[in-house]
């Protein structure tokens, strides 16, 4: 019965999809229209062909670990080409002909850098937050994932949203919000499919058999629960027409800008912080081997962290029209933030008491330790340049790109390939990685690749604010911006070249989890654990 | 939970959960961050009463500092403009054909054009002046409508071929492409080249000069050396606004050029109108 209902919806949407293509107004929405029915054809086959046949059995006594261990190859497939396309467009920057003229207006700087930043954030990280919040809540809940076949609805259904994100920049389709640029169609796809990921995140947890929620969930639920609710704030818009991707914004001016880093900030703040937060939480205490330092600081860091977060927007728009009042409590709230951030770099670095020693012969837990010790880092450095008086020379210079990137590369990057470190070997059964040295290289690629790049990034950063504010004697600007932008040139050459060196580590990970996987080494170790 | 569970390593008391194997030490906060913490929040409750900060009904409040950004930067304008003023004022009302004579007031005037070119003028003739195609160079001695400062401050004031200032400069090459044959127009591309000194053919050149005489010599003249009443180049130089090579020569005289310029007189004021046109004319090629 349930097969005649997936095969009427699925047949609508593609019926439906057929008419958008037919009507659409502009390229990017037909080619999603037609995306979306083959999507949904393909679908409707295939539960036609498999309509009356036998239900194979499907056991449900174990964790379900098929939707993590597709979650773990999707991270790692979006990491390498998000970092491909971060070396590409670094490199845009250095020699513009990069640009090239037979390829637009497709590939240029403009197009390539939001889908840099979403591949990035939300296809790399997004997916590594999904496959180990789904491995994480059963472990620490001892509970099969709620929802049977929703968590793979989740998956392929977010990784839907990240190919439609993608093609839509590259066709022009955006609504020019910076991490938020879909547009409203795939904005509500979005909606739904984070609502099936709550639902199946708080399903498993009320079905939990620990009577104490572990803390590596509240990170998680925070989240899961804060995400929804900036991505639909600051996405309502109003269509142009139901055929056309273009939307206009309902907010304007300031409210708008507002808004938008209100969203923009706390995309940092429970995606980028507190969902790895969370995912640090559980690999790093399972990885050292120790229990975590304090239940105390986890409790007050989480409150305060979660609490003052979401205030912080502001700073992002010191020196606009936006009022002095709401810049100052911006400032003030992300200074305040300091310490609570600080709380989880102290209770993971602190994990590591008595197991210390690991570092010498462990390379996935020296990745751990560097991503918390690049998370204190610029969990200062965002406070500090959160200061009106540092902002003025910060704002719109490279040194928000470089502390964006040591945030980036060095704490959610090196925490993910700690996690695909641990995971990979503990879901296909083996004993460890195909090759530790492999990781070794990793770490030092990936370690010396974020130095240049956070290095050449504070120069550039430094020295274009400065540049930009110098005036002579009697007040006149000493230089024009296009000063600034040849200056520049050598450090983004050596920009580039620390993201090659990170892309070459990501890449060397890719081809270890290949051969762990696919590589036909033995089974080693027992699969398939039962959730107790 | 009968029996202390302790850490053996650290001898910390855990508290006793257990998740799939992770256990939490019962550390208390470590001093020195809850002091931290406690300070910043005292710093910022002090930070919030000095400075405006929190929303009222009719407004927010000021902050007993009575700081504002905007009062902030007006304060530094203000000082600067103060300092200047009396050069400012002498500037807008200075000839411009005797201003070099007054050595403090030309410095001052090069120094602030320079500053307004920077920001207004190096998007298309680039930050040193050096132009671009389709954007003269402002470097040579090269004027379409004449580098002697008076002029100079003339086409900055009211721009070229723009629809916004009655006065801009105005010409308009007509599109050769309606007007003449296709062999008359690849003879003229010919003869202009022979006019420049560059490669060309002999025979279509001279086909090419008597269209040129019949068609381009009211306003580039006979000789091709120009008119700057009309903005005519000058073709006999080795200077080319939009490529010397014979597909762009066809171009202009197949479709003609229209360059704009903006007008800035209003937007700049009286003074820096004549800074900018100060600075521009000590490049290098002012007569």
């Amino acid at each position: 019965m349930s097969n005649y209902l997936k095969l009427l919806a699925l047949g609508l949407v593609a019926f439906v999809a057929a008419l958008a293509a037919n009507w659409a107004r502009d390229l990017a929405y037909q080619i999603h229209a037609l995306l979306i029915m083959a999507v949904a054809g393909g679908m409707f086959i295939w539960v036609l062909r498999s309509t009356d046949d036998p239900q194979p059995k499907v056991d449900t006594s174990g964790y379900m670990d098929g939707v993590v261990r597709a979650g773990v190859i999707a991270t790692g497939f979006w990491g390498v080409i998000g970092f491909l396309v971060g070396v590409v467009i670094a490199f845009q920057l250095a020699f513009p002909v990069l640009n090239l003229d037979w390829a637009q207006p497709y590939a240029n700087f403009g197009r390539l850098r939001p889908l840099h930043t979403s591949a990035v954030i939300f296809a790399f990280g997004g997916n590594a937050l999904i496959m180990s919040s789904f491995y994480i809540v059963q472990r620490t809940c001892g509970a099969r994932l709620w929802g049977g076949n929703l968590a793979w609805f989740v998956f392929w259904g977010y990784n839907l949203f990240i190919v439609l994100a993608a093609t839509g920049y590259l066709l022009g389709a955006t609504q020019s919000k910076e991490y938020a640029e879909p547009e409203w169609y795939v904005d509500i796809w979005l909606t739904i499919v984070w609502l099936a990921f709550l639902a199946v995140y708080m399903g498993t947890i009320f079905t939990r058999k620990e009577r104490h929620i572990y803390v590596a969930n509240w990170f998680l639920l925070s989240f899961i629960i804060t995400v929804a609710m900036l991505h639909v704030v600051n996405n309502i818009s109003i269509p142009v027409s139901i055929w056309g991707s273009k939307s206009v914004q309902v907010f304007a001016g300031v409210q708008d800008a507002m808004t938008q880093w209100w969203y923009g900030h706390n995309a940092v703040g429970f995606f980028l912080t507190a969902g790895f937060l969370g995912m640090m939480y559980y690999f790093v205490p399972k990885q050292a081997g120790r229990p975590v330092f304090s239940y105390k600081l986890s409790i007050i860091h989480f409150w305060a962290l979660i609490f003052l977060y979401i205030w912080a927007g502001p700073h992002h728009l010191h020196y606009t029209a936006l009022p002095d009042w709401a810049s100052t409590l911006g400032m003030v709230f992300s200074i305040i933030l300091w310490m609570p951030s600080w709380g989880g770099m102290i209770n993971g670095l602190m994990t590591l008491q008595g197991a210390w020693d690991k570092l010498r012969t462990d390379p996935i837990i020296r990745m751990m330790v560097i991503s918390l010790a690049f998370y204190g880092m610029s969990t200062f450095e965002g406070p500090m340049m959160s200061i009106k008086a540092v902002n003025s020379l910060s704002h719109y210079t490279d040194w928000t790109i470089g502390h964006v990137h040591s945030g980036a590369l060095g704490w959610n990057g090196m925490i993910t390939f700690g996690a695909l470190y641990f995971l990979t070997p503990k879901l296909w059964g083996r004993a460890q990685m195909y090759s530790l040295p492999a990781i070794n290289w990793h770490f030092w690629l990936a370690t010396i690749g974020i130095v240049l790049y956070a290095s050449s990034m504070w120069v550039t950063g430094i020295m274009e604010g400065l540049m930009w504010r110098e005036v002579d004697a009697q007040g006149f600007l000493v230089n024009s911006f296009a000063d600034t932008v040849s200056a520049k040139f050598p450090m983004y050459v050596v920009r580039g070249l620390g993201g090659v060196l990170y892309l070459a580590g990501a890449l060397i990970m890719a081809w270890n989890m290949w051969m762990t996987i696919w590589g036909g080494a033995k089974v080693t170790a027992p699969v398939g654990v039962p959730a107790e | 939970m009968a029996d202390k569970d302790i850490d053996e390593t650290s001898g910390i008391e855990t508290t006793g959960h257990d998740w799939d194997g992770i256990k939490e030490l019962n550390n208390p906060l470590p001093r020195w961050w809850l002091w931290c913490f406690y300070l910043t929040i005292i710093w910022g409750v002090g930070y919030t009463i000095a400075y405006p900060a929190w929303p009222m009904i009719t407004g927010a409040t000021s902050g007993l500092l009575g700081y504002s950004t905007r009062a902030e930067v007006a304060a530094e304008i203000a000082r600067f403009d103060e300092q200047n003023a009396s050069l400012e004022t002498a500037l807008a009302g200075a000839d411009l054909t005797t201003l070099a004579e007054n050595e403090e007031l030309y410095r001052y005037a090069v120094a602030g054009g320079a500053a307004v070119f920077r920001a207004q003028c190096s998007q298309c003739h680039g930050s040193g002046a050096a132009g671009a195609e389709g954007y003269p160079n402002l470097l040579d001695d090269d004027w379409l409508w004449g580098g002697d400062i008076e002029n100079i401050a003339y086409t900055i004031r009211h721009g070229i071929r723009n629809e916004t200032d009655f006065d801009a400069r105005w010409s308009e090459m007509p599109a050769f492409g309606d007007i003449l044959a296709r062999d008359e127009i690849d003879g003229v591309v010919q003869h202009v080249l022979a006019l420049a000194g560059q490669n060309h053919d002999a025979n279509m050149a001279a086909a090419g000069a008597e269209v040129f005489y019949d068609q381009c010599s009211a306003c580039h003249g006979e000789d091709g050396t120009g008119n700057r009443d009309l903005g005519a180049p000058n073709l006999t130089d080795a200077i080319w606004l939009y490529g010397s090579d014979i597909d762009s020569v066809t171009e202009t005289v197949r479709n003609a050029r229209f360059g704009i310029m903006p007008p800035w007189g209003e937007r700049l004021g009286e003074a820096d109108t004549k800074a900018v046109a100060a600075y521009v004319h000590q490049l290098g090629g002012g007569e």
